[in-house]
C-alpha cells in the first residue's frame, strides 16, 4: 500500500503520505450537495487506498462558504463553482484550487419527448411550468437561461410566467421528477447516477457545451488545516484516472486544461 | 398597637391610607363601600403587595419603612382570603400541613391540631381533596389552616362574601368564638353591618382609598350618620348573656350587670335556630342588635300592652334630621341602667308632644329584638 | 435493523436524541426564569422581550444559523471573551455548536407554554403560601412547579420535538459532519441529495411517528389534565 501511493503521489509527498498510511489519519471534506455520491465512491476509493478515513460535511455550496468563514473544521471545499473557492483563496483562507469537475445541463422531461423536440416544444410553451435553478445563485441556473437566450424562447417563457426557480439544482430535479413541473434544466449528473430516479424514464436533451457558460467546480485545501498532507492526497487522488473515471460516470465532464492555482 | 402610614399606587387604583393608629387588640373591622380601598389597604398592611411605601408598626416592631418591608413570610399573618386560596393540589391535611411544617420553633405553641380541627369542625374532612369542599368548609379549612400556622395577627378578606346565608351565619359563630378563645388580634374586611355589630370591637372606615375615621363599635353605632347604618335605618347594638329557654319559647336576655334590665326574646329568631348547628358556639357574651324604628319610647311604664320589652333609660342626647330621606323624624339616644346606648328613631312631633329633653327619664318599648349571636 | 430494505442510521438516531434531551433540559433550566421575567413584567418593555423571544419562530432558521456561526466563530468576540476563562475548544460546528442552535431556536417553544402558565396561577394561592411563611423558591417547587406543571410538560414535549426535527440551524451550526453533527433530519436530507430514497424514507417515517407520538402525548396529558382540575 505504501509502495503504490508513493507511485501515485510522487517523491514531494511520499513522506507525506507514509506518515498518514502509518497513523490512519481522517480528513472532514465539504462537498456541495450535487456531488454527494460521487464524493462518497472517491472517498471510499481513496479511503481503501490510502488507509486513511474521511468524513463528508454535505450542503449548499453558499452555507459551507459561510461556515468555512467562520472556522467550520473543514480540511477540503469541493465547491459546485468556483467563485466561492476563489474568494476563500484570495482571503487567504485555502490554497491548491483547481477545477475538478464541470457540469453539463440537461433538459429533462418525464412526459415530453424532448430529445428531439426540444426547440419546438420550447417555442410552444404549451406547458404549465419549466423548472430551473435559481440563476442568480446557482450556476446551473445561468446555464439554463443561457441556453433558453441561445434557442430564443426565454423572453416568452419569462413573460408567460412559465419559468419556476428552485433554490438549488437538487430542489429543480425534484420539481420535474415528481412531476409538479413538466420540464426543466437538470444536472445531467442527475439522471445518469445509477441510482437516480429519473434513470431510464422520460427523456433529456443535453445542449452543447458552448451555448452556456462551463458550469466548473473547483476543489480546494483549507489553509487551517491540521491534516495538510492527507488533505493534498487526497485532492492529488480526485485528480487520478481512478477518480476521474467516477466523475465521468455521474455525468459530468473532466476540464482540459483544469488551471491550479495556489 | 397597629400605627403608620401607607400609599399603594395601582394601575387605576391610588391608596393613601392616612395616618393611623389603633388597638391591635380584638377585632378590627374595615368597613367601606366595594372600591372604597378596603382589601387594597389589608394587603398593603400584609406586605403582600411589593409596591406599597409609608410607614408601619405593629406592635413594636417595624413592618414597614419607605419602601423596605419585613417580608410577608417573617410577620406571623395568618391570612384567609375571600376565596380560601387552599392549594389545589394538595387536600385538606396537606393544606393544614403546608402550614403547620413552616411555623419556626420560637411560635410552636398554643391549641394542638386535633383541638384546632374539632374546634373548626373539619376533622372528617381531613382526606378530602379540596376540589369538592362545599364554600363553607372551604373557609373552615382555611381558617384552620390560619390557625396553624401560628399568628400574631389575624386578616380575613370579607371570608364570607361568597357563602350562601346558612353557611356564612355558621362560620360568623366560628370567627367569632375562635377570635375571642385564641385572643388573636384581628382584622375583619366586610362591607355587611351584621359582620360590623357582631365582631367589630372598633371599626375603620375607608372611603375613597383612604380612612376616614376610626372608631369604637359603640362609637360608631352612636350616631345618626354612622356609615353603618343602611336602609334600615340607625341600629343599636347590646352586649349581654343569654339564659335558658322558657317553657313558652322566650329567651332571657340579660345586661352583664346584675339586674340592670333583661329582654325577652323569641327562641324563634334565626340565631336561635342555628344554634341547632353542631359547629356553633354558645360563648357567655352575646350580642342583641335592636333596630332604632322598633324603639319607641314612654314617659311612664306602660301597663295593659302587649309589648314585653320595657326598660328603664335616661335621655342623652335628641339628634333631629331636617334634611334628606329622614326629614322630620329625631333619633333619640338613650341610656340603659348598665350604660349601654340604645338608639330610639321617632318623629320630630313625638318628640315635641313628650317634652322629651336631655336627662329625662324615660321608658324605652322595644318591639322585636334579634340575637345575633347563638 | 431494517426498515424498507436499507440500514437504518443509528449515529444521526442517537445524537439527535442526545442533543434534543441536553437541549430541552438547558431550556428548561434558562426558559423558566425567563418566562417568569416575563409574567413579572409590568412595564411596556415586555412587549419588546416577548417579541424577542419569539423572534426564533418567524426567523428563517438557516438566516439565523447564518448569525449564529457568525457571532461563535472562533475568532469572535463570545469565543474570545470565553478562552479568558480557560475555554479552549470551539462553540460551532460540533456538538456544543448543535446545542447552542437548538436552545436558540426552541426558545419560544419552552417559554411560551410555561410564561402561560404562570400567568394562569391563581394570584390569592400563591399569596397564600407566602404568608405561610413559604420562601421565594419553597413556594416555588412546593406551590408554582405544581401548579404550572401542565404548561412545563408541554414547553418540555414541544421543546424536545422541535429540536428533534430542526433542520436549517443545526445544518449550519453543525456542519453536517459526519458522525459529529449529523443529525437525524440532514441525514435525511444526505440521503435525498444521493438518491437513496428507501433511507430517507425509514428515517422519515420514524420521524414522523416520533412526531404523531409526541404531540398525542401532548394532546393526552392536556386532556387529562383539564380533566382533573374541573
Amino acid at each position: 500500500m505504501k509502495k503504490l501511493s508513493a507511485a501515485v503521489l510522487g517523491t514531494t509527498f511520499l513522506f507525506a503520505a507514509s506518515l498518514s498510511a502509518a497513523q490512519a489519519d481522517t480528513i472532514t471534506v465539504a462537498v456541495a450537495a450535487n456531488f454527494t455520491k460521487a464524493a462518497e465512491q472517491i472517498g471510499q476509493a481513496w479511503a481503501k487506498e490510502t488507509g486513511n478515513k474521511v468524513r463528508f460535511s454535505f450542503g449548499p455550496t453558499g452555507g459551507l462558504f459561510a461556515q468555512i468563514n467562520n472556522g467550520a473544521p473543514f480540511d477540503v471545499f469541493l465547491a459546485a463553482d468556483t467563485r466561492r473557492p476563489e474568494l476563500l483563496v484570495k482571503a487567504g483562507k485555502a490554497t491548491d484550487k483547481f477545477v475538478y469537475a464541470q457540469g453539463t445541463i440537461a433538459l429533462y422531461s418525464k412526459t415530453l419527448p424532448v430529445t428531439a423536440n426540444h426547440a419546438s416544444i420550447l417555442k410552444a410553451a404549451d406547458f404549465a411550468h419549466l423548472a430551473i435553478a435559481n440563476p442568480k445563485s446557482a450556476p446551473y441556473g445561468a446555464a439554463a437561461v443561457a441556453v433558453m437566450q441561445k434557442i430564443g424562447v426565454y423572453p416568452n417563457l419569462q413573460k408567460q410566467k412559465k419559468i419556476v426557480d428552485g433554490e438549488s439544482i437538487s430542489a429543480t430535479f425534484q420539481f420535474v421528477m415528481t412531476g409538479n413541473a413538466q420540464l426543466g434544466f437538470v444536472a445531467l449528473s442527475q439522471l445518469v447516477d445509477p441510482a437516480s430516479p429519473a434513470k431510464n424514464i422520460g427523456q433529456y436533451w443535453v445542449p452543447p457545451q458552448n451555448d452556456y457558460p462551463p458550469i466548473e467546480q473547483a476543489a480546494v485545501m483549507i489553509k487551517d488545516t491540521k491534516h495538510a498532507a492527507t488533505a493534498r492526497s487526497f485532492l492529488t487522488y480526485l485528480r487520478s484516472p481512478a477518480a476521474t473515471k467516477i466523475i465521468q460516470g455521474y455525468g459530468y465532464a473532466i476540464p482540459k486544461n483544469a488551471n491550479t492555482d495556489s | 398597637m397597629i400605627h403608620g402610614h401607607l400609599q399603594l399606587s395601582l394601575t387605576n387604583f391610588t391608596l393613601d391610607s392616612t395616618p393611623f393608629a389603633f388597638a391591635s387588640e380584638g377585632v378590627t373591622v374595615l368597613f367601606g363601600r366595594s372600591g372604597s380601598g378596603k382589601s387594597t389597604l389589608l394587603r398593603a398592611m400584609s406586605g403582600l403587595d411589593k409596591r406599597t411605601h409609608g410607614q408601619l408598626n405593629f406592635q413594636d416592631e417595624v413592618w414597614q419603612t419607605g419602601k423596605k418591608y419585613l417580608p410577608v413570610e417573617r410577620r406571623d399573618i395568618g391570612f384567609v382570603f375571600q376565596s380560601a386560596a387552599l392549594l389545589p393540589h394538595k387536600n385538606v391535611r396537606g393544606n393544614l400541613d403546608y402550614a403547620r411544617r413552616r411555623v419556626p420553633r420560637d411560635r410552636q405553641h398554643g391549641p394542638g391540631f386535633e383541638e384546632i380541627i374539632d374546634r373548626v369542625g373539619i376533622a372528617d374532612l381531613l382526606e378530602r381533596p379540596t376540589g369538592n369542599l362545599s364554600g363553607g368548609e372551604r373557609q373552615r379549612v382555611a381558617i384552620a389552616r390560619a390557625l396553624l400556622m401560628r399568628p400574631r395577627l389575624l386578616m380575613m378578606d370579607e371570608p364570607l362574601s361568597a357563602l350562601d346565608w346558612q353557611a356564612k351565619s355558621e362560620l360568623l359563630g366560628l370567627i367569632e368564638s375562635v377570635v375571642a378563645e385564641y385572643q388573636i388580634p384581628t382584622l375583619y374586611i366586610t362591607h355587611a353591618p351584621v359582620e360590623v355589630e357582631r365582631l367589630a370591637d372598633r371599626v375603620v372606615f375607608m372611603a375613597d382609598g383612604g380612612i376616614t375615621s376610626i372608631e369604637t363599635l359603640a362609637e360608631a353605632t352612636s350616631r345618626v350618620d354612622s356609615p353603618l347604618f343602611t336602609e334600615e335605618g340607625p341600629v343599636s347594638v347590646l352586649h349581654g348573656t343569654i339564659g335558658a329557654i322558657e317553657p313558652d319559647g322566650l329567651v332571657p336576655f340579660r345586661s352583664k350587670q346584675a339586674d340592670a334590665f333583661t329582654f325577652w326574646v323569641s327562641a324563634h329568631s334565626d340565631a336561635i335556630r342555628s344554634d341547632a348547628n353542631p359547629h356553633g358556639l354558645r360563648s357567655k357574651t352575646t350580642r342583641l342588635r335592636v333596630l332604632a324604628r322598633d324603639v319607641a319610647i314612654a314617659r311612664q311604664c306602660q301597663e295593659g300592652i302587649s309589648m314585653l320589652n320595657q326598660l328603664a333609660c335616661t335621655i342623652t342626647s335628641i339628634a333631629i334630621d331636617t334634611t334628606g330621606p329622614r326629614a322630620g323624624r329625631a333619633v333619640v339616644f338613650l341610656e340603659l341602667a348598665d350604660g349601654q346606648p340604645l338608639l330610639a328613631e321617632l318623629s320630630y312631633r313625638s318628640v315635641e308632644q313628650l317634652g322629651l329633653v336631655n336627662g329625662q327619664r324615660v321608658f324605652a318599648l322595644v318591639k322585636t329584638a334579634a340575637l345575633i349571636d347563638p | 435493523m431494517q426498515i424498507f430494505g436499507s440500514p437504518l442510521d443509528v449515529d444521526p438516531i442517537l445524537l439527535t436524541l442526545e442533543v434534543a434531551s441536553i437541549s430541552t433540559v438547558i431550556l428548561l433550566l434558562i426558559g423558566t426564569p425567563i418566562a417568569w421575567w416575563l409574567a413579572h413584567m409590568r412595564s411596556r418593555v415586555r412587549i419588546f422581550f416577548e417579541a424577542l423571544v419569539s423572534l426564533p419562530l418567524v426567523l428563517p432558521p438557516t438566516v439565523l444559523g447564518f448569525y449564529l456561526i457568525i457571532a461563535l466563530n472562533p475568532n469572535g468576540e463570545i469565543t474570545q471573551f470565553l478562552r479568558h476563562f480557560g475555554f479552549e475548544g470551539q462553540l460551532t460546528f460540533n456538538k456544543t455548536g448543535l446545542i447552542i442552535g437548538s436552545v436558540i431556536y426552541s426558545l419560544p417553544f419552552t417559554v411560551q407554554p410555561i410564561m402561560a402558565a404562570f400567568e394562569a396561577l391563581p394570584g390569592q394561592v400563591v399569596d397564600a403560601a407566602r404568608t405561610l411563611r413559604a420562601s421565594f423558591f419553597d413556594r416555588f417547587f412546593t406551590v408554582i412547579v405544581p401548579l404550572a406543571r401542565q404548561g412545563f410538560i408541554v414547553g418540555a414535549v414541544l421543546t424536545f420535538a422541535h429540536t428533534v426535527g430542526e433542520f436549517g440551524v443545526v445544518l449550519m451550526v453543525g456542519g453536517n459532519i459526519e458522525g459529529q453533527t449529523r443529525t437525524v433530519s440532514i441525514a435525511i436530507f444526505d440521503h435525498v441529495e444521493s438518491y437513496e430514497y428507501a433511507a430517507a424514507h425509514s428515517l422519515s417515517l420514524l420521524m414522523l411517528l416520533f412526531s404523531m407520538l409526541v404531540l398525542m402525548l401532548v394532546y393526552a396529558l392536556n386532556r387529562s389534565l383539564q380533566i382533573r382540575q374541573d
